[in-house]
């Protein structure tokens, strides 16, 4: 069985991004890109499914810009077996409904027996490829997975949802979204590193998969966020009580 | 011009979230009808038909809508989809989960976690976990939307006189099954709808700890307990505590964040609360720079003198 995981590059979850002061977006030059970390916890366990014997091939995919050949040779660091670039120009906001249909021209191509992508990529916060991939391929779905054990042409996904825990059956093939308790990606190494710049990467263009990626939705401004005005320290647990009782009155 | 909401409930009841998601499809400028999917989900239907502002209820019952699985419940919106102009899920894990099916089934995008209704087609979102609002326009003849309940006050759950349809369900999909889950059962609020939350984080230490000094907190204040990222993923506490970006949105009246640094994944979560208060004892900690009210102090004697102080 191989397994599909598509990866985004997106600005390292420690760069605080600052607004463009001409409110056209935000500014990510010369900031730091790293692997979305929802998507690395996908490659992960993608990886540790091929080396229960579970998998025989892992491919990592990302739609987007030429640099995202870094984040598929960090994906082949962890540990997939191939790359596939689907090339996009810098100018063209590339949007979830057009990555699920990239995708999906993709798993028309390779036939996996499991998709595995993070839940959410930490730029846009958006949280709907993996599910629009799961409608537009009419497979099933699990989103938001703490645990996935696979057998007998299905997988039991252990889920995170509101109130705790749910476990699906779902029959493969199938997509299935990663929540932050799932696994601790490895350290990549050296070695694995050098080894990851041998590896097979392919590169297709939308047109190559007869994919419209045209965005459907336009971004008309980006602001700052209403700041909190800075507060005040108290010097006890006394002066603390009384400011909620009677300054602010919450209690 | 009319609105979808798509309701949260447990069957016998609506969940608070579904409201909030009313007040932002009536923002939209239509009617609003609210779809009830489940299974002997009477009493949640007549619940629904009760909110103030709803015109119409079609209530879809059917064991394989037991358990609102992404598949099942994805057919039923798409199977009278086309009557609408939007169509809204509360940004819950379980809307979360349907919305983008429901979209790409259409070929529309999604607009995830509106904040604000600019006009019918323009919304206002929070990016790169609230450090940026976004205002979006689609150009999708129908907008499939989830709502961030915070960004959005309640609709009354009484006064409303909608009519109920009962239309039959679509087939189960077969291709999802429900095997089981763990729900924890506590009497405390809801976390995304309390009035009053308490928070912890790493510095509490050990699960034994989180629950010693916060939960005779949460008692006295009747308050919902919530949770840093590090203290969930160190398993002192549940993962559906979790506060930050990519876990609850919270915007209580008063967040008490005790022993949490205040990484920007969770200011993200918490930073719309009305009234913050911090109790670390780094000086340094980057809570302080959003809390009302910052007490400099070690956890585990502060929170049991405000709790006897209480």
């Amino acid at each position: 069985m191989k397994i599909l995981v598509p990866v985004k590059r997106v600005v390292d979850y420690n760069v605080k991004v600052r607004v463009k002061s001409d409110g056209t977006g935000v500014d990510i030059a010369n900031v730091k890109m790293s692997m979305n970390p929802f998507d690395e916890i996908a490659i992960e366990e993608a990886v540790r499914l091929r080396e229960k014997g579970v998998a025989t091939e892992v491919i990592a995919v990302s739609c987007g810009v030429t640099q995202c050949q870094e984040t598929l040779r960090t994906a082949m660091a962890i540990g997939a077996d191939r790359g596939i670039l689907v090339e996009t120009p810098a100018d063209v906001d590339l949007q979830p409904l057009a990555v699920a249909k990239l995708l999906k021209a993709l798993i028309d191509k390779e036939q996996p027996g499991l998709i595995i992508l993070g839940k959410q990529a930490i730029d846009d916060d958006c949280n709907q490829t993996g599910q629009m991939l799961a409608a537009l391929a009419d497979l099933p779905q699990a989103t938001y997975a703490s645990k996935i054990e696979v057998a007998d042409g299905r997988a039991s996904v252990t889920r995170e949802i509101d109130g705790g825990l749910e476990i699906l059956s779902i029959s493969l093939p199938a997509v299935v979204t990663t929540d932050l308790r799932l696994n601790e990606p490895r350290y990549v190494t050296l070695p694995n590193i050098m080894k990851a710049k041998k590896k097979q990467l392919d590169t297709f263009k939308p047109e190559d998969l007869g994919v419209d990626i045209t965005p459907r939705i336009k971004t008309l401004k980006v602001a700052e966020p209403a700041k909190r005005s800075a507060g005040i320290k108290v010097p006890d647990v006394a002066a603390l009580v009384d400011k909620l009782k009677n300054v602010a009155k919450v209690i | 011009m009319t609105a979808l909401v798509i309701a949260e409930h447990d069957n016998a009841s609506i969940k608070v979230a579904t409201l909030n998601t009313v007040t932002a499809a009536a923002a939209c400028g239509g009617d609003v009808h609210i779809l009830v999917a489940g299974h002997h989900a009477a009493a949640a239907a007549a619940a629904a038909a009760q909110i103030a502002g709803v015109a119409k209820v079609i209530h879809v019952d059917s064991e394989s809508l037991a358990h609102a699985l992404a598949e099942n419940l994805a057919a039923e919106v798409l199977a009278i989809a086309a009557h609408y102009s939007h169509i809204l899920f509360p940004a819950t894990a379980a809307g979360k989960n349907v919305a983008p099916r429901v979209a790409a089934k259409l070929d529309v995008a999604q607009i995830s976690d509106i904040t604000q209704v600019a006009s019918p087609d323009t919304f206002e979102r929070p990016i790169y976990a609230g450090n940026a609002m976004a205002t979006v326009q689609s150009s999708d003849s129908i907008k499939v939307i989830t709502v961030r309940t915070t960004g959005f006050d309640a609709a009354a759950s009484s006064g409303g006189a909608a009519t109920v349809e009962t239309p039959a369900a679509q087939a189960d999909s077969g291709k999802s099954s429900f095997k089981g889950s763990e729900i924890a059962k506590n009497d405390r609020p809801e976390l995304t709808a309390a009035k009053i939350i308490v928070s912890g984080g790493r510095a509490l230490g050990s699960a034994e700890k989180f629950n010693e000094v916060m939960t005779p907190l949460a008692d006295k204040l009747g308050a919902a307990i919530g949770a840093s990222r590090a203290a969930v993923d160190a398993g002192y506490a549940a993962n559906d505590l979790q506060v930050g970006q990519t876990g609850k949105i919270v915007a209580p009246q008063l967040y008490i964040a005790c022993g949490i640094s205040g990484a920007i994944q969770h200011l993200a979560g918490m930073k719309d609360s009305k009234v913050i208060v911090a109790i670390n004892k780094d000086p340094e900690a980057p809570i302080f720079s959003v809390a009302d009210f910052g007490l400099e102090a070690d956890l585990f004697t502060a929170v049991p003198e405000l709790v006897r102080s209480l």
